[in-house]
């Protein structure tokens, strides 16, 4: 019975996936595809007939594959960024940035939304996880000495980077709408008050008035849901496309 | 049929010309289509390796060539094909962009390769030459479907041979002879730079290291937060400031600045100048090109002098200041800090 279960299973298998339509999804060489058989061609086809290929090349130095050389922190920092943007457009479904339902919405999430709580806290500690991760990351280049040339602009746009994650984090910060949140990102934005010249400027700029209101609730989150991940993205593909063209990682030592 | 450059056309043409004694324009015309074969002429199989690569499964693309060799570094044949590093890679050169089959794939590196074209028109058929072809440089595939047949020098010499040669009076049918058609110096049109390196395939090797690490990130991260519940306080309230009022811990140590120096100094200077513009500037101001660490003491200290400086000052800002951002013991007064006052305890 149970091994007629097994052979029926097998069979199924064969047949989904020597289906038309798995034949038009899978490129060829995908490990998915009927009759696959590991070979170094195959093993190139994985990457170079997938969308895998605009992130990796075929072949990698061997010392890069490492976990000892990258300690994975760059790709890390971002798996943690997909991750926070997966429970974050999950958290979007909650929540409402007004003065009068941020607060209960948030706390409704730990309460009456199935897996909320687990959600939350998941985006919380994953974004602080992010900032220690992208710092690590930039300790980790500075110490191989990685910033060196070819790869000098490619740290420029990573401490971009840094600062863009500083950002997204700060202003997620604010949107739980409590004491913590509120005056954390009082004292965060008195703070951008002593740019000299023009401080009150930005900072007016930054709250959207003189002090934290309901308007900075509604700023901060169209800057935390829409424009910081939109212009991190996009430095981001710039980071990932210049490891590749400066020669793909650095080192050995 | 991919374009051939007009030098190796007219190398070739040479050769023959010479074999066949016949004046060579007349072969290059005949070579590039522009004359009928002097010859009867004899079918002409397109081979279909040269013709569309991506035609049909047993075919293979001619990038492939790069990636075919066995993972660990063979000198010979690995040399041509790891791509060299900066500029413009061979690896994206040949195999990313060559995906639209207007580069010719890199050739292996021997000195030499003498393309043999059979007489028989069968010699010039897309599975046949590259048995033929006295050196094979590939080695053999190792998934042995029988689809790489040695591609690249085939596919070479399919180029090459694609016009039967006139079989020579005297030669009984069906005998087949070999002749020397031309010699192709085996160079890649692209430039090579680089030494080789040692690499290795990114599926499985890259792959599966990044997925354990994925993995147990995401482990990590859903068993911390079934346990630690993120803080939620009162809500806002613009008339009760609580004491102390905290940054986010990434700003602490700037908050812990900020009490120490003016403002101005402190909260601008600081961050903006020396934080951003100046770690932006770093590679551009360290003009050591050393990555040796015994050659770069002198970096080395300095950033970690920084960091370790940032750290105390965040993890003192986190810890040490309670009421009034006043100096405080943990064990003593308490955390005063929201993100962990719930899940650290010192008593
Ligand atoms: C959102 C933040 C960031 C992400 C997602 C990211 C991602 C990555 C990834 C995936 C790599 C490949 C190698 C590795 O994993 O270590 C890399 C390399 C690199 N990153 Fe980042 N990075 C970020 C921030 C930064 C920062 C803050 C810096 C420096 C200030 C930086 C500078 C570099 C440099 C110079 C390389 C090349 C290193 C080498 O070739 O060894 N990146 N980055």
């Amino acid at each position: 019975m149970l091994e007629k279960l097994k052979t029926r299973a097998r069979e199924m298998n064969e047949r989904l996936r020597g289906s038309q339509l798995a034949e038009s999804i899978l490129r060829p060489g995908s490990p998915f595809k009927k009759g696959y058989s590991d070979s170094p061609r195959n093993r190139s086809y994985v990457v170079m007939n997938n969308v895998l290929y605009h992130l990796h090349p075929v072949k990698v130095k061997r010392h890069g594959v490492r976990l000892s050389y990258t300690l994975c922190l760059g790709g890390l920092s971002f798996f943690l960024f997909i991750l926070l943007t997966i429970t974050g457009i999950f958290l979007m479904f909650y929540y409402t940035p007004t003065g009068e339902l941020a607060y209960s919405d948030t706390a409704a999430l730990s309460t009456s939304v199935a897996f909320g709580s687990l959600t939350r806290n998941m985006h919380r500690w994953g974004a602080h996880f992010m900032v220690l991760t992208v710092f690590l990351h930039m300790s980790r280049v500075f110490y191989h000495g990685a910033y060196k040339p070819p790869r000098e602009f490619n740290w420029v746009v990573g401490v971009i980077l840094l600062l863009l994650t500083l950002l997204l984090s700060f202003s997620g910060y604010l949107l739980p709408w409590d004491q913590l949140a509120l005056w954390a990102v009082t004292v965060g934005t008195n703070m951008a008050g002593f740019v000299p010249v023009m401080g009150d400027q930005v900072k007016f700029l930054l709250l959207a008035g003189v002090e934290v209101s309901a308007a900075t609730l509604l700023r901060f989150y169209v800057l935390h849901v829409l424009f910081f991940p939109f212009v991190i993205v996009i430095f981001m593909a710039v980071h990932f496309w210049r490891v590749r063209k400066d020669g793909g990682i650095s080192g050995p030592l | 049929m991919a374009e051939i450059p007009e030098s190796l056309l007219r190398r070739s043409a040479e050769a023959k010309a010479k074999a066949l004694g016949l004046p060579v324009e007349q072969v290059l015309a005949e070579m590039k289509g522009e004359a009928p074969p002097t010859p009867p002429p004899a079918p002409e199989p397109e081979p279909a390796s040269a013709a569309d690569p991506e035609a049909e499964e047993p075919t293979v693309p001619e990038e492939v060539v790069a990636a075919e060799e066995p993972e660990s570094i063979e000198a010979g044949s690995e040399t041509v094909v790891s791509p060299p590093e900066g500029g413009s890679t061979a690896e994206e050169g040949s195999t990313a962009e060559g995906g639209e089959g207007a580069v010719p794939a890199p050739e292996p590196e021997k000195e030499m390769v003498a393309v043999a074209a059979g007489e028989a028109p069968a010699a010039s058929l897309p599975e046949a030459p590259a048995p033929e072809a006295p050196s094979a440089p590939n080695p053999p595939d190792a998934s042995g479907n029988g689809s790489g047949n040695g591609s690249g020098n085939g596919r070479k010499a399919a180029l090459v041979a694609t016009r039967p040669v006139v079989p020579a009076a005297g030669t009984p049918e069906g005998v087949r002879t070999q002749r020397l058609l031309t010699v192709v110096k085996a160079r890649a049109i692209q430039q090579v730079k680089t030494e080789p390196t040692d690499k290795v395939n990114t599926w499985p090797h890259l792959m599966l290291a990044e997925f354990s690490a994925l993995l147990a990130v995401t482990g990590v991260l859903v068993i911390l937060s079934i346990i630690l519940q993120a803080p939620l306080l009162d809500p806002a309230n613009f008339n009760a400031t609580p004491n102390p009022s905290k940054a986010p811990w990434y700003f602490l140590g700037l908050q812990e600045l900020l009490s120490y120096f003016d403002p101005q100094i402190a909260g601008v200077t600081v961050p903006t100048i020396v934080g951003l513009l100046g770690f932006m500037a770093i590679p551009y101001v360290d003009r050591n090109p050393s990555t040796k660490p015994s050659d770069r003491k002198f970096a080395i200290m300095l950033y970690t002098l920084f960091m370790a400086g940032s750290a105390t000052l965040t993890i003192f800002g986190v810890l040490f200041r309670g009421r009034g951002f006043n100096f405080a013991y943990p064990w003593q007064d308490g955390v005063f800090f929201d993100d962990i006052k719930d899940w650290v305890h010192f008593e």
